[in-house]
């Protein structure tokens, strides 16, 4: 067997790189053999970018030999097909960008390529980020790696399943209403959503513009802290990005937690939960007390109305961020004799039904007569759990909950169900509508052995709270999920 | 306007690319002339992933705007996503501002004639992003994106119209003021300055309006005249004839000059505004608004009450002077040095005017440089030379180009003032003419003016009036 | 079966906004969803929010702008790579109707 250098985390294999024990070309060549051996049953990639990732490893290598080589240097990482890259086809898992080609890099890809990471493909996901499950792609489904038959989460599903199944050391995804850490939960991986704002949206392909975030993830929380670091920060390009300074999150994670106040919040222990789920999560924060943390009980009243209003405010704004998607500049062009058929063939063509689903809906919540009952509406609720999380956190540093109701579900088991589909995301998404930084850290297994995810939630730019919890949680011996049998 | 008993109701939306060297939301150039899709860019072109990233510059030329309008300038506001498909809109979308705009409320003030200036007010002032162009071919369209995202101001004023020249003034005083404040060059036949009118009649004394046509595709002041003349018309006919006016919208027909309804489009635009969410609001500081309007240029009504303060000019002349921005700026360049503005005013209104007029030249070509014609009335002013020898100059100027002092040295048309010359030239004449002498110092004063003109002639016409007058009335006397 | 919380009109002019041609059985299944959707979005008007201000964006404010300077050069073949067709330097369409 292979020398399986696609297992090392990144703090590992970053050691052994600048040792010069190993190569980035070894490391790459190991994923790229990993990723063909397991891809036929997996699904987790839309593009392999076998040529130009030796490319990149064998320019890594070079920088090592000069001792030039920053944190994520040599490191092959997945990307989800939401960003664009230059020169590699972008598909967002839809027909309708057809062969796209972008002529540009999205910023944390071109901050990615200065550091010297290396890309080996592009990742499968819910088509236009629009899921739970990955099974809304254009692209066939992503499968859980733990359990073939059960979905990898979505919507960065094959970001998810990719690192878990070791066939890169980390990747991108995004997340808007839970997309990071609903496939993180599920398939037994770290993801982080940092807060709004703390990560350049450009050259991610828009979903919902006030919710999308770009986010690592990762083996470790070490690791996504680091891939985090990489990416955060100031953009020119991106209006709506902070330019606060990105502190290095790595130096967080003392791995102390005493004194750490840890909010609970009781509306998200509901009836419909996994049972195991709630033991998985419970039993962390037992831990996490008998470490030094104190948990306190506290109220996110509006929890339930949360859905609601996210899927009026972020099918409204997708409504309008894909209106583009017409087959006059580039993509999908369906046969027409006149600019309106060119419009209606093509996007009929081209989107999927939970897309074309989420476009109605978006577009009635904005039309004329219904702007007010609908998508101010959910903007006015989005104040009030924005207010709840204020309040909350003047008596607690972080907020610990669930990631998702249950454990990753069957292939086909919600897919008749847009409304049940959306439910799985009822604990993640009020951290989107509230712009604050979430992440998911495996904290236990159900009796089918699939993976639980403790969310750790932290108010606006506190990344490193939550990241030391999670370090900390993870080095007192976490829960490390069993490597799938692939 | 055939009837009375109507008046017609009008308001103007303007629309003005502004003078910036680069996008509203991108760094790309904004000339006009480029090659087809040469000045885009993947945000202007509305690919995926991209973002609008506002222009600083846009923002101070449309507050400049705003101050110069009297609007108020909203210290927030907020951009909203526009709506609709059409080949020409990259993202489907808009990026302009719906309810709460940059500048709110202000006017327009129409150069009067005699008594009181009339006011048009505004509603409001806002940006926006312009859209790409279409060019229709045979069985297909080209589309360029070149003009997509260019930056426009759009002038909505209140329908406080009255007549088609009162719209044409109004677009006038407002396209001389877009260019005083460098916010726009206004060209309508280029583009950059495009105007919808909204027309309506009501009886004459009525307050409530009339239902409105909006009559798009106007790219010419004439256009905008003639279309206001014929709806009007057309409405007034309608009216009467106790036909309800629907609210459309109509196209101008340059070929046929008659408004048409625009083809009835299945479903009315539902826009479906919402507040743009990649761009926060737009804070304007007080102190930024207070430092433009110290830096703030001129504005034509402006320097209308200053000319008509401190140069003594009449409304009319100071209206005349400030038509356009060059003649305005001409006339100052020609005053230092000279006492009577008076004067200058009017050889700007009559000789240089003219000169371009009948050159069909700009201003600046066709006329001498502002400071030699004011060269030229200096002359005047010291008696250098007399006022009809200044136009002959100006006129010869005027072909060839050359300075004031050159051109009158060679067209010798220096002024004689010199007593002792004219003195001679008197003595010559009246020796001459001792007939006529004689029957002047009889009692004949009308004989005056024949001396005059002989003493003139013998001066081959280049005696100085003044001096001419007191010598000559001398020597008559005895 | 959720109660009609909007017809198969309002969804064709919906469709039509948004220039999705749907098929017969698409229409009538966006039916069943939307009023699905729109009946769990009803729970919303529990909550009094008359005095309450709507959140549109959740970043730090403030206005980031940028200098009035021309830095993208002239690509048009770049920006014209993806064009499913083009003449010359135009993107070419079917005919524009109203």
């Amino acid at each position: 067997m292979g020398s399986e250098l696609n297992r090392l985390t990144i703090t590992e294999a970053r050691e052994r790189l600048r040792r010069r024990e190993i190569t980035s070309r070894e490391l790459t060549r190991d994923c790229l053999e990993r990723i063909a051996a397991v891809e036929p049953r997996l699904n987790a990639f839309i593009t392999v970018s076998e040529t130009e990732a030796m490319a990149q490893a064998e320019a890594a290598d070079r920088r090592f030999a000069q001792g030039d080589a920053p944190d994520l240097c040599g490191i092959p990482l997945g990307i989800k097909d939401i960003y664009c890259t230059r020169g590699v086809r972008t598909t967002c898992a839809s027909k309708i960008l057809g062969d796209f080609t972008p002529p540009f890099d999205a910023t944390v890809i071109e901050k990615l390529r200065v550091a010297g990471a290396v890309f080996v493909g592009k990742t499968n996901l819910d088509e236009f980020a629009m899921g739970s499950s990955t099974e809304n792609s254009a692209f066939g489904p992503t499968r859980n790696p733990h359990d073939l038959e059960r979905v990898a989460g979505g919507s960065s599903g094959g970001s998810a399943a990719a690192v878990a199944a070791d066939e890169c050391l980390a990747a991108l995804g995004t997340d808007t209403g839970g997309s990071i850490r609903l496939p993180a939960s599920y398939c037994g991986v770290t993801g982080i959503k940092p807060t709004y704002s703390r990560v350049s949206r450009y050259g991610v392909i828009a979903y919902a513009s006030s919710l999308d975030q770009v986010g690592p993830f990762a083996r470790t929380v070490r690791d996504a802290a680091m891939v985090l670091r990489a990416v955060a920060g100031a953009d020119p390009r991106d209006s709506t990005c902070s330019a606060r300074p990105v502190p290095d999150y790595e130096a967080a994670l003392t791995g102390e937690v005493r004194g750490m106040r840890i909010g609970v919040p009781r509306e998200y222990f509901v009836e419909g939960m996994d049972a195991a789920v709630e033991a998985a999560v419970r039993g962390s924060l037992k831990k996490l007390e008998a470490m030094g943390a104190r948990t306190v009980e506290i109220s996110l009243p509006h929890t339930s109305y949360a859905v609601a209003a996210y899927y009026l405010i972020a099918t409204a704004e997708a409504s309008a961020n894909l209106a583009r998607y017409d087959g006059v500049r580039y993509g999908l062009r369906v046969a027409a004799d006149n600019n309106i058929e060119l419009y209606n063939r093509t996007r009929a063509q081209g989107f999927g039904a939970e897309v074309k689903r989420r476009i109605m809906l978006g577009t009635f919540a904005l039309s004329a007569g219904y702007y007010d009952a609908y998508y101010l509406k959910g903007q006015k609720v989005r104040t009030l759990i924005r207010r709840d999380f204020e309040r909350a956190f003047a008596s607690c540093d972080l907020i610990a909950a669930p990631v998702a109701p249950t454990t990753a579900f069957r292939l086909g088991e919600k897919t008749d169900d847009p409304l049940k589909m959306y439910l799985s995301d009822i604990f993640t998404i009020s951290v989107n509508l509230a712009g604050l930084p979430g992440m998911s850290v495996p904290c236990g297994a159900d009796g089918h052995g699939m993976p639980i995810g403790l969310q750790l939630i932290g108010p606006p730019f506190g990344e490193e709270a939550i990241l030391r919890a999670g370090d900390a949680w993870e080095r007192s011996g976490g829960f490390a999920p069993r490597t799938p049998q692939l | 306007m055939n009837d009375d008993s109507y008046e017609a109701v009008i308001g103007l939306e303007v629309h003005a690319h502004m003078l910036t060297r680069s996008k509203l939301f991108c760094g790309c150039a904004t000339d006009f002339g480029a090659p087809p899709n040469h000045n885009v860019c993947p945000v202007c072109m509305g690919m995926p992933g991209v973002l609008p990233v506002l222009n600083r510059h846009v923002v101070e030329l449309a507050i400049r705007t705003g101050l110069a309008a009297h609007s108020k300038i909203e210290p927030h506001s907020v951009f909203a996503r526009k709506s609709y498909f059409y080949p020409d809109l990259p993202k489907g979308y808009q990026i302009s501002q719906y309810d709460q705009p940059l500048c709110r409320g202000g006017y327009i003030e129409l150069p009067a004639r005699e008594g009181e200036a009339r006011r048009i007010r505004l509603v409001r002032i806002h940006l926006e992003e312009d859209a790409g162009k279409n060019i229709h071919a045979e069985s297909a369209s080209l589309v360029d994106f070149n003009r997509s995202g260019v930056p426009l101001m759009e002038i909505v004023s209140e329908p406080d119209i009255r007549s088609p020249e009162e719209a044409v003034a109004y677009l006038h005083e407002l396209r001389e003021m877009l260019r005083s404040l460098g916010a726009s060059d206004g060209k309508m036949e280029e583009g950059s300055l495009r105007c919808d009118v909204n027309v309506s009649v009501r009886p004459r004394g009525a307050t409530e309006l009339g239902a409105r046509t909006e009559i798009k595709n106007l790219n010419s002041f004439r256009f905008v005249e003639k279309a206001i003349v014929y709806e009007v018309n057309r409405q007034i006919e309608e009216v009467a004839a106790g036909r309800r006016i629907p609210q459309e919208t109509h196209l101008w027909d340059p070929e046929r000059e008659v408004t048409r309804p625009m083809r009835s489009k299945e479903f009315a635009n539902d826009y479906r505004y919402f507040p743009e969410p990649d761009l926060p609001p737009l804070i304007v500081p007080s102190d930024l608004v207070e430092n433009i309007r110290t830096a703030m240029p001129e504005m034509p009504a402006e320097r209308r009450a200053r000319y008509i303060r401190e140069f003594e000019l009449s409304a009319y002349e100071a209206g005349v002077l400030t038509s356009e921005l060059e003649v305005a700026e001409y006339f100052e360049a020609m005053l230092p040095g000279l006492r009577n503005r008076k004067s200058a005013a009017n050889w700007v209104m009559t000789e240089v005017l003219r000169a371009a007029n009948e050159s069909a030249k700009p201003l600046t070509e066709a006329a001498p440089k502002p400071q030699e014609t004011g060269a030229l009335l200096k002359m005047v002013e010291k008696s250098q030379i007399s006022l009809n020898a200044a136009k002959s100059a100006f006129a010869a100027m005027c072909r060839s180009g050359k300075g004031a002092e050159a051109t009158v040295a060679e067209l010798g048309l220096t002024q004689v003032s010199d007593e002792t010359a004219i003195a001679e030239a008197c003595d010559r004449v009246l020796a001459a003419e001792s007939a006529k002498l004689a029957e002047y110092r009889a009692g004949r004063d009308k004989l005056y003016g024949f001396f005059v003109g002989a003493v003139m002639k013998a001066m081959g016409g280049k005696g100085n009036p003044k001096v001419v007058n007191e010598v000559l009335r001398r020597k008559l006397a005895g | 079966m959720a109660e009609e919380k909007i017809s198969l009109e309002q969804v064709r002019h919906v469709a039509r906004l948004a220039r999705l041609e749907l098929a017969p059985a698409e229409e009538q299944r966006l039916q069943i969803e939307m009023s699905e959707m729109l009946g769990y979005v009803d729970q919303l008007n529990e909550l009094d929010t008359g005095a309450v201000e709507p959140t549109a964006q959740v970043g730090e404010s403030g206005t980031p702008v940028r200098e009035d300077a021309v830095t993208n050069p002239p690509a048009a073949d770049a920006m014209l790579a993806n064009a499913p067709a083009r003449e010359g330097f135009f993107f070419k369409v079917p005919k524009i109707i109203e």
